[in-house]
C-alpha cells in the first residue's frame, strides 16, 4: 500500500512548469518553511513538500509508506497561530510554517519526556539503542530529563514467538506495526485496545501470545517498529553499540538520506 | 482451538445475534453489546467466534471491546452498580453511599464480589445531574438516592431480587422541565413540520433555514444550514444524516429530555434534513448511558414508519426515501466528538479523525454527512413551523432562537430551562433561585468556568457559547476540588490516540492529585500551566485541547484555592516517602507514630 498522496522526489527548487499531477494547474505554489520557500503540489502535506525540498521535519507515526496517521504530535509545526500536525495538513499556497524554532522544539521535547515517562525505557540495556527513533530524536532535540514522573506501567513481554521478542515497555502507539501487518502483509496481527493512559498493542490470538499467530520474522511488520518492541531473537547487538545508525549522526541528517532515490 | 467445541445455547443466541445485525462489520459495537447480554461479559472465546464470523482479525474485535467502558472483557458482577462521578453527584453525596454501598455488600469498590454477585464502581456523568445523585444498575438509571435507598438496594442485590423487580419508583426519571420557550412548548403533530417544508419544495425549505440562521446547538455553533448545504453538494450520491444524541459532557441532560418526550421532533428534523440533502440513510447514536430509552425510541420510529413519515415516498411524496436506524454507544465521551463519532458507528474504536476531509464530505463509510445534535434537529421543526425569518426573531444577532440549559448544582430548582439567546448568567441564575454563586461552569468540564464578576455576561454564541450545561457552586464549594474532577474525567475518557491527550491529561491528573494530597509546590503550578498550553496547542481534537479549560479558569479566577494547598517550598518531590510505606505498614499491621517516615527516631550513626 502507497501513501494516499503521491511523494513527488525533487532534488531542489524546481524551475516553474515541471512535471505536476494530472490536475495540471498550480504551477509554482509555495509556501514559506522557517522562512524559506517550499515548493509544493495540490493535496501534499507539509510534511512530504518538505521533505521533498530537503526540509526535516521530526516525526515518529509518519512513515513514507503509509498515509499520514497523526498520533505521535512530533510533526507539530505552527500556521496562522495554529498548531497542526504536518504530515497530515495539506500545504497551502502562500502559508509561514514555523518549525525548527524554540517554540515548536520545545513542545516536541515535552511530547518525547511524555512518551519516555508514559513507557519503561531503559536506553543503556535495550537492543535498539542506536537504532532507536525515540532515543534519536530525543537526543537530536536536546532532551536531558525526564521532566515528568514516570508511570512505570506494568507491560510484560511476550516471548512466546519462537523468532521475535515484544517488549511492550517500549511501545508508544505509533500503530505502524498494525498497519504494516494489516495493510502490507495482509494479516492484521496487532490492534489496539483500551484507550488512554491504558492503551496498549494486542496481537491477534485468543491466548494473547504472539505464537499463537501466524506472524513472521519475515513480515512487513516484524521490521518497522521505530522503537524496541518487536525484536528478531538470537541476534542481539550484532552491531556493536556506538557503531548504529544514530550513533554517528544526529537523525535530522540520516532520515533525510533514507528516502532519498 | 475451538473446532470441536460443543455448540451451546450460548453460541446460537450468538448466531442470532450475528443475524440480526446483518453479519455487517459496521455493526460490530451493537453485535457486541448485545453479546454481552449473555454473559454480562465478554469472554475471550465469544470474541473469538464473533471475530470469525465476521471474518475480521479477533484482535480488531478485542480493541474495539476494550474500547468501550461498558463493554467488559473479565467477568462482572451480575449486578453492576455504577455511581455517577460528576461533580454535581459529588457534592450530593454520592461518595458516601457507595461507600455505604460497598460496606453493606462487602465488596471493594472497582472489584467484583468474591461471590461474583455485585461490583460497584464510578463512571462519568449519566445525565442525571437535576435528580442525583444517580446511579446505573445493570444499565439501567436508579435516581434520587438516599442513604436509605442505597441500603435497600443493598438488600435487594443481597437477597437477588431481578432488577426488573425493583421498586419502579427507584428508576423514576423527570423531565424537570422547569422553563417553556418556543421549542418546549411547542405542540406539534407528527409530519407537520414535514408537510411544510414539503411544500416549500427543497430549495424553499433550504432559504428558510438559512433565513432561520439557525446554529448548532452540540457547542460548536455552526451553521445548519451551510453544513447541509455542502453535504447535499458534495458528489457522492449517497448522503447520511446522523443524529449526535451521544449527550456525554458533564452536567447535561436537555438531550434526555427531548429524546424522552419530544422525540417525534428530533427524528422529523433528521427527516427534515434528509429532504433537504436527499440522504436515505438515518442514523441516531445513543449514548450508552440513555439505554432504557430505546424501546420508547423505537416504538416511536415504528409509529412514524405506520405513519408514512419514514420509509418509502415519505409523506406521498414519490421518490422520498429515508428511515433511521438506532445506533447504541457504550460509555466513551469522546464519541460525541462527530468524526469519533462516526468512527463508532463504523463499528471501530472512536478515535477521532484527521480533518480534512470533513464528515459533510467524507463522513460515515466516506459519504457526504450531515452530524447534528439532537436539539438542533428538533429546532429544525420550528423553522419549518414559523418560518425563518419568525425564527430568527428571537435570540441575539448572531444566535437566533432559543438554547436548552440543563441546570443543576447549587440550587432549588434544577433542571431544563428553555431561554432566548442573549439571556445573562444572572437572569439564569435568578430563575432557578440560586443564591451565593461563587461560580458557575457553562458547557460542562470542556466549557468556561465564570466568576460573580462576569454574571453580565449572555449565553449566545457571540460571548458565552454553550452546548447546555450550567452547573452552578455556590461559596461554599471548593473551586480546585471542581477543577479536580473534570480533570480526572478528562484522564478517563481520553481515547490515547495523540500523546499530549492520552499522556498530558494523566499526567495533568497527576498535578492535581499531588496538589490535593498536600504535596504541592509553586513550581507544580507552573507545570501545570505549561501542561494546559502544551494540550490546548497539540491535542488532535477538541477533547485533548478543552482539557485544560477548568484547570485555566480556576488558576485564573480562584488561584486562593489553589495556592492554599502549596507548601511553603518552591519544589517538593511527587514521590511520598512516607506514602512508600503504606504497603509495609498495611503487611506488618502497624500505624503507630513510629511506622511514619516523619516521625520515625533519628537514624543512629
Amino acid at each position: 500500500m502507497s501513501a494516499s498522496h503521491g511523494r513527488p522526489k525533487k532534488g531542489s527548487l524546481p524551475p516553474g512548469g515541471t512535471a505536476h499531477s494530472a490536475k495540471g494547474a498550480q504551477t509554482s505554489a509555495t509556501f514559506l518553511l522557517d522562512g524559506q520557500p517550499v515548493p509544493f503540489d495540490e493535496g501534499q502535506t507539509i510534511l512530504e513538500a518538505a521533505r521533498a525540498a530537503g526540509h526535516y521535519i521530526p516525526h515518529l507515526c509518519w512513515h513514507p509508506d503509509f498515509p499520514p496517521h497523526g498520533s505521535c504530535k512530533l510533526c507539530i509545526v505552527k500556521v496562522a497561530g495554529r498548531h497542526v500536525s504536518s504530515c497530515a495538513m495539506p500545504a497551502k499556497d502562500g502559508w509561514e510554517v514555523e518549525s525548527n524554532t524554540p517554540e515548536m522544539n520545545g513542545e516536541r521535547r515535552a511530547l518525547l519526556q511524555m512518551l519516555f515517562v508514559e513507557g519503561n525505557h531503559f536506553c543503556p540495556s535495550c537492543e535498539k539503542s542506536g537504532n532507536c527513533q525515540l532515543q534519536a530524536l530525543a537526543y537530536d532535540l536536546e532532551m536531558t530529563t525526564p521532566r515528568f514522573n514516570h508511570f512505570f506501567p506494568d507491560r510484560p513481554v511476550d516471548a512466546t514467538h519462537p523468532d521475535v521478542l515484544l517488549d511492550f515497555n517500549r511501545c508508544i502507539f505509533c500503530e505502524l506495526c498494525v498497519r504494516a501487518s494489516r495493510d502490507q502483509d495482509g494479516k492484521g496481527v496487532f490492534a489496539l485496545t483500551n484507550r488512554g493512559i491504558h492503551k496498549h498493542l494486542v496481537v491477534n490470538a485468543e491466548s494473547g501470545c504472539l505464537g499463537d499467530t501466524d506472524f513472521s520474522k519475515d513480515d512487513a511488520a516484524a521490521h518497522i517498529c521505530p522503537v524496541g518492541v518487536i525484536l528478531e531473537k538470537r541476534v542481539g547487538f550484532a552491531v556493536p553499540i556506538g557503531q548504529r545508525k544514530y550513533d554517528a549522526r544526529p537523525i535530522r541528517v540520516v532520515a533525510m538520506e533514507e528516502d532519498k532515490p | 482451538m475451538v473446532t470441536d467445541a460443543v455448540v451451546t445455547d450460548a453460541d446460537l443466541a450468538l448466531e442470532s445475534i450475528l443475524d440480526r445485525y446483518g453479519r455487517w462489520p459496521t455493526h460490530l459495537l451493537q453485535m457486541l453489546i448485545a453479546a454481552q447480554e449473555l454473559d454480562g461479559w465478554l469472554p475471550p472465546a465469544r470474541i473469538t467466534r464473533l471475530a470469525t464470523a465476521l471474518g475480521l482479525p479477533r484482535a480488531r474485535v478485542e480493541g474495539v471491546a476494550g474500547f468501550y467502558s461498558f463493554l467488559y472483557l473479565r467477568p462482572v458482577g451480575r449486578y453492576r452498580v455504577l455511581f455517577s462521578d460528576n461533580i454535581i453527584e459529588r457534592m450530593q453525596g454520592s461518595q458516601a453511599l457507595m461507600a455505604a454501598l460497598a460496606a453493606r455488600l462487602w465488596v471493594e469498590p472497582g472489584k467484583v464480589s468474591e461471590d461474583g454477585l455485585v461490583s460497584v464502581d464510578t463512571t462519568s456523568c449519566i445525565g442525571m445531574g437535576d435528580q442525583g445523585p444517580a446511579a446505573l444498575v445493570n444499565g439501567q438509571p436508579l435516581t434520587r438516592l438516599t442513604r436509605e435507598r442505597v441500603e435497600a438496594i443493598g438488600d435487594l442485590i443481597r437477597c437477588g431480587v431481578p432488577v426488573a423487580d425493583w421498586p419502579e419508583e427507584f428508576f423514576r426519571v423527570d423531565d424537570g422541565v422547569c422553563r417553556r420557550d418556543g421549542l418546549l412548548g411547542l405542540a406539534m403533530a407528527p409530519g407537520a413540520a414535514l408537510t411544510a417544508a414539503l411544500a416549500r419544495g427543497r430549495e424553499g425549505w433550504l432559504a428558510e433555514l438559512e433565513a432561520s440562521r439557525l446554529r448548532g446547538r452540540g457547542g460548536a455553533g455552526f451553521t445548519t444550514a451551510v453544513k447541509w448545504l455542502a453535504c447535499r453538494d458534495a458528489p457522492d450520491p449517497h448522503k447520511v444524516v446522523v443524529c449526535n444524541a451521544d449527550e456525554g459532557e458533564p452536567g447535561t441532560f436537555k438531550d434526555r429530555v427531548l429524546l424522552a418526550s419530544r422525540a417525534d421532533l428530533v427524528f422529523e428534523g433528521m427527516t427534515l434534513a434528509a429532504w433537504a440533502t436527499g440522504a436515505r440513510e438515518g442514523f441516531l447514536y445513543l449514548r450508552g448511558e440513555y439505554r432504557y430509552l430505546l424501546p420508547h425510541l423505537e416504538a416511536v420510529l415504528a409509529g412514524r414508519r405506520a405513519a408514512g413519515l419514514l420509509g418509502a415516498d415519505i409523506a406521498g411524496q414519490a421518490g422520498f426515501d429515508f428511515d433511521i436506524e438506532i445506533h447504541l454507544g457504550a460509555g466513551a465521551y469522546v464519541c460525541g466528538e462527530e468524526s469519533a463519532l462516526l468512527e463508532s458507528l463504523e463499528g471501530k474504536r472512536g478515535t477521532p479523525r484527521i480533518r480534512p476531509p470533513f464528515p459533510v464530505t467524507h463522513g460515515y463509510l466516506g459519504r457526504p454527512t450531515v452530524v447534528n445534535n439532537v436539539e438542533t434537529l428538533a429546532k429544525t421543526c420550528l423553522v419549518a413551523l414559523q418560518g425563518g425569518a419568525a425564527f430568527a426573531r428571537t435570540g441575539t444577532a448572531q444566535s437566533t432562537g432559543t438554547k436548552l440549559l440543563s441546570i443543576s448544582g447549587d440550587c432549588p430548582r434544577p433542571g431544563v430551562y428553555e431561554f432566548p439567546f442573549g439571556v445573562t448568567l444572572r437572569q439564569v441564575l435568578e430563575a432557578c433561585g440560586a443564591e451565593r454563586t461563587q461560580a458557575v461552569q457553562v458547557g460542562g468540564a470542556s466549557g468556561v468556568t465564570l466568576a460573580p464578576y462576569e454574571f453580565d455576561r449572555r449565553i449566545a454564541f457571540e460571548d458565552v457559547p454553550t452546548a447546555g450545561a450550567f452547573m452552578i457552586f455556590d461559596d461554599q464549594r471548593d473551586m480546585f476540588e471542581v477543577a479536580r474532577n473534570f480533570v480526572h474525567f478528562f484522564a478517563h475518557e481520553s481515547c490515547g490516540f495523540c500523546t499530549p491527550c492520552r499522556v498530558g491529561t494523566a499526567l495533568l491528573k497527576g498535578y492535581m492529585d499531588k496538589l490535593a494530597d498536600g504535596h504541592g509546590a509553586y513550581r507544580d503550578l507552573a507545570e501545570i500551566e505549561w501542561l494546559d498550553r502544551l494540550l490546548k496547542n497539540a491535542s488532535h481534537c477538541g477533547l485533548g485541547s478543552s482539557a485544560p479549560n477548568p484547570v485555566i479558569d480556576t488558576l485564573v479566577k480562584f488561584r486562593p484555592a489553589y495556592e492554599r494547598r502549596l507548601g511553603r517550598a518552591d519544589f517538593e518531590p511527587a514521590f511520598d516517602l512516607d506514602g512508600a510505606l503504606a504497603r509495609a505498614r498495611q503487611m506488618t499491621g502497624r500505624d503507630d507514630a513510629g511506622a511514619h517516615l516523619s516521625n520515625a527516631p533519628e537514624a543512629q550513626p
